[in-house]
């Protein structure tokens, strides 16, 4: 008898409904699954709903894509919701008229927004907040509006009104029925603490008030309050609670729950016996558990059941952290337990913005929960104590007390019991992530994301994965270190920090203050990197640290000759140049080449005939190309509007412009621009490390691609943005790689190491969340005004020029072992 | 007992090569790449022809210590092989070996010992 595959089918494209799938596809191949979704997209994350206004996209937001569902075999029927659901017969009935057999029926269909009957809350101007498209029409609002509230004040309105903020309306306030701010994770002391916090932020705040009624003609005007006080408001986004959608639940006479929610038992499942509910809409024990974590959980045990293994759901650790609008809030365990019941320890810093409360068991040996505020580094090893009832040592202030150093919190990790729970989203143990450190080699956080999926949820966990990962490879002897090398025991990073906060300019005394031995041909190209990119001298007073190529101020090639690249901004250059540039070549009888800059190499010179080749050059008016040095390369350009039919903005003179500006500069290693006139991109900008394309509007600004061995498209930083702009970001973009890459790391690389992606690199950019935007202008500002072409310095100096010869001791000789052949009516270098 | 007579020829004066880093010498026929490692108050010489490719470079080179007893080396600015500058021998790879030469400083003047 053939086998019949059983089939699932899955009312909800939500998170909790997507990962249902994932997890029953992961257990069996038996079934065949069809899920059948109201909102037009495949499953997002809506958790980080918020990042939608900080640059993320609705395709970063995705879970995964159709294509997903297709490869497994999953039918997914998208913006057509199921309408009736026949239990006698086994089918669902949808909107556009499908309908489909079911051998299990899974309900995932969430909650919808709380909106409160209040009298008026039907106009223009009053949004949810639960959906991407809720969000479109928020910042489309937005746009017109000035002043904006967010009706409820906890974890959901804060998250709105931060996107509120990032929308940058000018006035914001938050309204709470209920005396304190998050009344369900904090107390009223860190709500106050919360408060202020939020206030110097610009957030205003009102609680204690109940909202009777919104006045306006057509559009929201004002909020009245039961106290008879009102506010003028141009926008209101309600965020009071979610409701479970159970309709088609109480359509097909499911037990519900009086305030709504489909009943069901520790395996989920309803009064109908092949009818199961998880995440939002499921009431269990009486609670609706309205964070994803859980919902996982509840995936987990059906995906379980229908493969013949055995789980429960029992309810679900609710604690969370966050970080609102900068300010770490954390809540776990019981928070609110009490005198006589428990022991409490407060630490209120009024001075630094932070409060902590822990609760400890009577006989002191347990913690019990506790709440964070302004400071939530520990919050992973709390949790961790008290879920897995770690016994707390004699002083238990210590570990509220301790900050986040190295050193203790990795030992703290390593000491969790295999069993513990690191990543509640997924439940991922410290067993099962040690075993994919030792087993599986995955040494990164990437690496462990994909081997076990920890980290890949609300990302919560990924600091204490981060110390595992470190803690297992210590215990199998495989420190990691990102040291330069044996003489220093810094990351480039630190060290030019060091460097800079000394103001050291000088290799030896970097290596007496910072480092040890003598040095090495590892470090001292770092250190003269970083050397030339704090204080930007001639390099040549320090040649002996640099690398190969900057020795000599040129690419040394086979044979041990080197190669002569003026620069020529833009690849603009007039016929007279190229004349010269021939005239030379043909004087020294060099090789000469077009390279992919748009500029000139000319090949075969012998070191000490390249002062003089140089001296012809600066006096025809060229510059130093720095092909040889990890700096700044060429910005290509396109014919563009003077010329071009299609082009949009003048490319050529914008390139010349910006290669003009950053001539000179070293970086971690070399950087490459493109500026293109029009979308047809003929300058192939985007795949530089960074690309300038001319809108409409203005420019398009590009970051982190790179050609080579490992080619990667650019990533979008601004959009129509003006040149002032362009340049201002630029300045600061290239400041922040210079200052903070590792050594020989391309900015993509550097993009691809880098937490938070080019959503964190916007950030730091294009947002100054880190408020160094003026000072990173303000050094590369002093780069360029400091820029002096170090072939003019090096062909004027005789000291420097003696140096450009083969033997010390007959300068005037050439290298005999120096040999050219013919190829094509010109020199190359002899094999080797 | 076997003597061997070193030569000494007279190379440069001291102040030519640059502190910490290398020049090539000639003497007849061969090419000497001389290291003044002022950082330690050494000096030392060895052939210029790095045995990898059987190019003259080695006097390019940027030379520093390695391990915990600071041995000496020099690294072709090539593809970096690296070699003691003691023995000779090459850091990374067993089958490379580079010839040493003896050097004297006196009055500012630096001599290499040919046998």
């Amino acid at each position: 008898m053939a086998f019949e595959k059983r089939t699932v089918v899955v009312i909800g494209n939500g998170m909790v409904g997507y990962k249902f799938c994932e997890k029953l596809l992961a257990k069996s191949k038996n079934f065949n699954i069809i899920v059948f979704g109201e909102e037009s997209r495949p499953a997002y994350d809506r958790v980080h709903l918020s990042e939608y206004f900080n640059g993320k996209t609705a395709d970063d937001l995705s879970l995964s894509t159709k294509e997903w569902y297709q490869e497994n075999g999953i039918k997914l029927y998208l913006g057509d919701p199921v309408q009736e659901i026949d239990r006698e017969n086994k089918l669902v009935h949808s909107l556009h008229g499908i309908r489909r057999r079911y051998d299990y029926l899974v309900l995932a269909t969430g909650s919808s927004a709380f909106v409160p009957d209040i009298p008026g809350v039907e106009k223009d101007g009053v949004f949810v907040y639960r959906t991407i498209e809720d969000l479109e029409l928020i910042k489309s609002y937005a746009a017109k509006s000035r002043s904006a509230a967010v009706m409820g004040g906890g974890l959901l309105g804060l998250e709105a009104a931060k996107a509120l903020l990032d929308l940058g309306l000018p006035e914001t306030h938050i309204i709470e029925f209920a005396p304190r701010l998050m009344p369900r994770q904090v107390d009223s002391m860190a709500s106050l603490l919360l408060q202020s916090k939020l206030k110097k932020l610009g957030l205003q705040m009102h609680l204690n008030k109940s909202t009777t009624q919104i006045h306006g003609a057509e559009k929201i005007e004002t909020l009245q309050f039961g106290d008879n006080t009102s506010l003028r408001l141009d926008m209101l986004v309600i965020s009071a609670g979610i409701r479970p959608r159970d309709e088609l639940a109480k359509l097909c006479r499911l037990e519900v729950g009086t305030r709504g929610g489909i009943v069901v038992n520790e395996q989920l499942q309803t009064n109908d016996p092949d009818i199961f509910a998880i995440g939002e809409c499921a009431l269990y024990n009486g609670m609706i558990y309205g964070l994803v974590a859980p919902g996982y959980e509840m995936a987990e045990v059906v995906a379980s059941y229908l493969c013949d293994v055995q789980k429960s759901f029992t309810g679900f650790d609710m604690s969370t952290k966050l970080k609102l609008i900068g300010v770490d809030v954390a809540s776990f365990g019981d928070p609110f337990i009490n005198e006589p019941d428990c022991h409490t320890i407060v630490v209120e810093d009024t001075n630094k913005g932070i409060y902590k409360r822990v609760n400890i068991s009577k006989d002191g040996k347990y913690l019990l929960g506790g709440i964070l505020i302004g400071d939530a580094d520990n919050y992973n090893m709390l949790l961790q104590t008290v879920n897995n009832k770690l016994v707390l040592p004699p002083d238990p202030e210590d570990i509220i007390f301790g900050s986040r150093n190295g050193a203790n919190e990795g030992a703290g990790v390593m000491s969790l019991p295999e069993d513990a729970l690191i990543c509640s989203c997924e439940a991922v143990t410290k067993g099962a992530i040690c075993s994919a450190v030792k087993e599986e080699s995955c040494t990164t956080i990437d690496g462990i994301k994909k081997c076990t999926k920890a980290g890949t949820g609300c990302g919560g966990c990924v600091p204490m994965v981060k110390d595992l990962i470190g803690g297992t490879m210590k215990e199998q002897g495989m420190y990691v270190q990102n040291t330069v090398c044996e003489h220093f025991d810094y990351s480039r990073q630190e060290l030019l920090d060091l460097i800079k906060i000394n103001k050291v300019k000088d290799y030896d005394e970097v290596l007496d203050q910072f480092g040890k031995g003598d040095g090495c041909e590892v470090c001292k190209p770092v250190v003269a990197s970083i050397l030339a990119s704090l204080w930007n001298d001639v390099i040549l007073k320090q040649d002996t640290i640099q690398d190969s190529n900057d020795r000599f101020l040129a690419n040394i090639q086979k044979g041990g000759s080197y190669s002569v690249v003026p620069r020529i901004p833009g690849g603009e250059i007039t016929p007279d140049k190229l004349i010269a540039l021939g005239t030379i070549a043909k004087k020294y009888g060099l090789y000469t080449k077009i390279t992919g800059g748009q500029r000139i190499d000319m090949f075969g010179a012998h070191v000490n005939d390249l002062p003089f080749i140089w001296e012809e050059l600066i006096d025809e008016g060229f510059e130093s190309g720095h092909a040889y040095g990890k700096a700044l390369r060429t910005v290509k350009s396109c014919v563009g509007s003077t010329w071009c039919r299609f082009g949009l903005h003048d490319s050529v003179s914008f390139a010349i412009e910006v290669e003009d500006r950053y001539k000179g500069i070293r970086a971690p290693h070399k950087i490459k621009g493109g500026v293109s006139g029009c979308i047809r991109e003929c300058a192939e900008a985007q795949s530089k490390d960074f690309g300038i394309i001319a809108t409409e509007k203005g420019w398009n600004l590009f970051v982190c691609g790179n050609g080579g061995s490992k080619p990667q498209h650019a990533l979008l930083l601004a959009t129509d943005i003006d040149k002032e702009t362009c340049i201002k970001y630029l300045d600061r973009f290239l400041m922040f790689y210079i200052k903070t890459a590792d050594p020989l790391t391309r900015t993509a690389t550097w993009l691809n190491k880098m937490e938070g992606g080019i959503t964190y690199l916007k950030n730091v950019v294009v947002n100054d969340s880190l408020g160094i935007g003026e000072q990173l202008e303000a050094e590369m500002k002093g780069l360029v005004n400091t820029y002096k072409c170090e072939w003019k310095e090096a062909v004027n100096d005789q000291e420097f020029r003696k140096r450009f010869n083969h033997f010390v001791n007959a300068p005037k000789a050439k290298d005999p072992s120096l040999q050219f052949e013919e190829m094509r009516g010109q020199i190359k270098a002899k094999e080797w | 007992m076997e003597v061997i007579a070193i030569k000494w020829f007279f190379a440069c004066n001291a102040d030519d090569v640059p502190e910490n880093g290398g020049a090539c010498v000639k003497f007849e026929d061969e090419q000497i790449a001389l290291y003044n490692f002022a950082r330690r108050g050494e000096w030392y010489a060895t052939q210029n022809l790095c045995p990898h490719k059987k190019q003259m470079v080695l006097a390019r080179g940027m030379i520093g210590s390695t391990g915990d007893a600071c041995e000496p080396k020099v690294a072709c600015p090539f593809h970096k092989k690296t070699f003691s500058l003691i023995s000779g021998e090459c850091l990374g790879d067993e089958d490379y070996r580079i010839k040493i030469y003896p050097v004297k400083v006196s009055d500012g003047k630096v001599y290499i010992g040919i046998e």
